[in-house]
C-alpha cells in the first residue's frame, strides 16, 4: 500500500469513528434493553453479555429472545434470528467487491457489517469505503457490549422496558439511516416500494422474511437507465 | 417454556455461528471481483429498500400482524425531527418519552 492510500484509510477510519458515535449512543440503550429482556427470559448475566459480545446483531438477538419467551425451542429461535439476519446476505453481496484479500480475510472484514456502518460506508456509486465501515462499527461494538452489561446487571432496577417506551428506540435508529437516503429523490420510490412490499408480506411470512424480500425491489435498478 | 442453562448456551453459540456465516457469505463468495454495471445499479437501490422495510416492519408489525400504538406516535414525532436534521440521540429520547407517556395515560 502506498503512503497516500494509508493516509486515506486513516482519515476514513477516524471519520467513521466520529460518525459512529450517535449510533453508538443509541446502540447502548438498545443493548441495555436487550440485557434486561434476556435476564427476564432466563439468561444468566454472563450469558446475556456473551450474547452481545459474540452475536452483535440486535435484530437477531431480539428475535431469538421473543421466540423463547413465548415458549419456542432452540431451532425456532435460531430460525427467527437467521431470518432477521438474512438482510446481511444482501448487504454482504453488495459489499463484497469492495473488500480486498483472500476469502478468510474477506470473511473477517464482513463481520464488521452492522446496519448503520453499512449504510454510512455506502458511497452511493455501488462501492463501499471499508475503512469508514470499520471505524463506524468500532464505537458501536464497544457501546453494544457496555449497554448489555448495564442492562443485564442493573435490569431489575429498571423494571418493564415496554412501559418505559424503550421499544421506540429500534425504529428511530433505522429511520435516521433511511431519512439520509430519502434526501435523494431518486431513492424515494424504491424505498416506498420496499416498505409496502414488506408490510404486505407481514401477515403471510415469518418475521424477517418481509425485509429480505423487500430487497428484491432494488432489482428495479436492472431496468432503470444508468444515470 | 424456560430453556435450561446449557440449552441457552447452545442457543447463544448457534446464533453467533449462524450470524458469522451469514455475514461472511457474500464477501467470501463474491469478493475481489470487478463490478458489472447492472450490479452497481441494483446495489445503489438496496439501502433505501432494506432500510424502509426495517422501519415499517418495526413500527407497524408485531409478529405476523399489523399493529399501531403509542410507539407509532413516538416514532412519527422522531421522524419529523430527523427530517429537520435534529440529532438522532435527541429524536430517540423524545420518541421514548412520548411512547412511555402515552402508555402511562
Amino acid at each position: 500500500m502506498t503512503e497516500g492510500a494509508d493516509d486515506g484509510a486513516r482519515t476514513a477510519f477516524r471519520r467513521g469513528l466520529r460518525l459512529g458515535i450517535p449510533f453508538a449512543v443509541v446502540g447502548f440503550l438498545l443493548s441495555l434493553s436487550f440485557g434486561v429482556l434476556a435476564r427476564q427470559a432466563g439468561f444468566s448475566t454472563t450469558q446475556a453479555i456473551v450474547t452481545a459480545v459474540i452475536v452483535f446483531a440486535g435484530s437477531a438477538q431480539f428475535a431469538m429472545l421473543s421466540v423463547i419467551t413465548v415458549g419456542g425451542g432452540i431451532p425456532a429461535a435460531l430460525t427467527a434470528a437467521s431470518l432477521m439476519n438474512s438482510r446481511f446476505l444482501a448487504m454482504g453481496v453488495a459489499l463484497a467487491p469492495s473488500l480486498p484479500g483472500g476469502p478468510l480475510k474477506r470473511a473477517a472484514q464482513g463481520q464488521t457489517v452492522v446496519d448503520a456502518s453499512w449504510a454510512l460506508a455506502n458511497r452511493g456509486d455501488g462501492t463501499f469505503d471499508r475503512w469508514l465501515l470499520f471505524g463506524t462499527t468500532l464505537p458501536q461494538y464497544v457501546s453494544w457490549t457496555l449497554g448489555c452489561v448495564v442492562g443485564a446487571v442493573f435490569g431489575d432496577a429498571l423494571g418493564d422496558t415496554h412501559r418505559l417506551g424503550l421499544d421506540a428506540i429500534y425504529p428511530v435508529f433505522f429511520l435516521s439511516l433511511l431519512i439520509a437516503e430519502l434526501r435523494d429523490p431518486a431513492s424515494r420510490w424504491v424505498a416506498a416500494g420496499g416498505g409496502l412490499l414488506a408490510l404486505a408480506l407481514v401477515p403471510i411470512a415469518p418475521p424477517g422474511v418481509p425485509i429480505l424480500a423487500a430487497s428484491a425491489v432494488a432489482l428495479f435498478g436492472l431496468v432503470r437507465k444508468p444515470s | 417454556m424456560t430453556l435450561s442453562h446449557n440449552e441457552i448456551w447452545v442457543l447463544i453459540l448457534g446464533c453467533a455461528a449462524l450470524t458469522m456465516a451469514i455475514k461472511a457469505a457474500g464477501p467470501v463468495l463474491l469478493g475481489g471481483r470487478e463490478l458489472p454495471s447492472w450490479f452497481t445499479r441494483v446495489v445503489v437501490l438496496m439501502a433505501p429498500t432494506l432500510l424502509c422495510a426495517l422501519v415499517v416492519t418495526s413500527v407497524f408489525a408485531s409478529g405476523r400482524s399489523w399493529s399501531v400504538g403509542a410507539q407509532t406516535v413516538g416514532v412519527a414525532v422522531a421522524a419529523v425531527m430527523l427530517w429537520r436534521r435534529m440529532s438522532l440521540v435527541l429524536a430517540v429520547l423524545v420518541a421514548v418519552v412520548i411512547t412511555a407517556g402515552l402508555r402511562a395515560l
